[in-house]
């Protein structure tokens, strides 16, 4: 975990100094059977590019889709997802897990 | 986060400093928190600061409270192997994959090898010296191969001087009393010398060096994550 969360800072940092903006979502508590612990993180930047990991893929996509307003506004904000539903569109954990995310804007 | 922060974050790490992130949920704003040291942008009571610190020293990150988040960043844990053998070869790269930064320990030149260990750091010093060395912590473990009580013991003796998570002697239970023997008689106490796993490894059964290496490497992650059967 410290080294994939290493390599995470260190290309959203790449980023920020490519002239991106760049947000970072960080798992901060989780129930059940998530797939990644409390720390794991993901950072976004504006043209939708990811690095790291807050699930096993499955919300990464709302993740990333958050973090754009994130980087309009540069408001922080907390998500939250639980248990997938049995309608194809609802995005959740198929593990039956739940996790609660910080997002927020790295200032340049 | 700012940019500043994310750069002292870096670099401490780079430099192999532990440091805590701690976010406040609600307003964003966010402090580094060193063993010994705060910097940032949020104050933090010094209950909080105690938990951070705590959560530190535990490599558990989490919420303190309803709105604080802290994110331990450590160094990665370390293993010193002394005997540069065959099942050494295959604990290398698998320790190397769960995280742990390796370091092999052998002074007969023959086996401490870069063709033998790719990549991994090597010292052909004699094994208490190149421990004392290394000066192994709480988050190191310490595990012996060679069969050899001249390279075993000194490296158990030193080892013993330290504060390893995890110390581990390859041999059989006939080997291990044997050498159990030998460290009594240099003084060692029981309550000291029941710290060394002997036989090694969680009991699966391995017969290959490649299996043998998975129950070391099962042992000494069971023992970091308080899970010793």
């Amino acid at each position: 975990m410290t080294q994939d969360s290493e390599d995470v800072l260190l290309t959203a940092r790449q980023w920020l100094d490519d002239g991106k903006s760049v947000a970072l979502a960080t798992v901060i508590e989780t129930w059940g059977s998530s797939p990644r612990p409390a720390g794991s993180r993901l950072a976004i930047d504006q043209d939708g590019r990811l690095v790291g990991s807050v699930s096993g893929g499955c919300i990464e996509g709302a993740v990333a889709r958050r973090a754009s307003q994130v980087i309009a506004d540069g408001e922080p904000c907390l998500m939250e997802f639980g248990v997938a539903d049995e309608q194809a569109w609802s995005v959740g954990l198929a593990c039956g897990g739940r996790i609660r995310l910080f997002v927020e804007r790295i200032e340049p | 986060m700012r940019r500043r922060l994310l750069d002292r974050l870096l670099a401490a790490r780079a430099a192999g400093q532990p440091v805590a992130l701690v976010t406040d949920l609600g307003t964003g704003q966010q402090a580094l928190v060193y063993p010994d040291a705060i910097e940032g942008e949020t104050g933090l009571w010094d209950e909080d600061l105690a938990l951070a610190r705590q959560m530190l020293a535990e490599d558990r990150s989490g919420l303190v409270g309803e709105s604080l988040f802290v994110q331990v960043n450590n160094p990665p844990l370390r293993l010193v192997v002394v005997g540069a053998v065959h099942i050494a070869q295959a604990l290398a790269p698998l320790a190397s994959l769960a995280g742990y930064a390796v370091t092999v320990i052998d002074p007969r030149g023959t086996f401490a090898t870069e063709a033998r260990f790719p990549g991994v750091a090597l010292s052909t010093d004699w094994p208490d010296e190149a421990l004392t060395a290394l000066q192994p912590d709480a988050r190191t473990a310490i595990v012996t191969l060679t069969h050899d009580p001249k390279l075993d013991d000194p490296a158990l003796e030193a080892a013993l001087g330290s504060a390893a998570f995890y110390i581990g002697a390859l041999g059989s239970k006939k080997t291990h009393a044997k050498r159990l023997e030998r460290l009594r008689s240099a003084g060692f106490q029981d309550n000291a010398l029941s710290r060394i796993h002997g036989p090694l490894g969680l009991a699966i059964g391995a017969k290959t060096q490649a299996e043998i290496a998975v129950s070391i490497l099962a042992q000494v992650i069971a023992a970091r994550r308080g899970s010793l059967p």
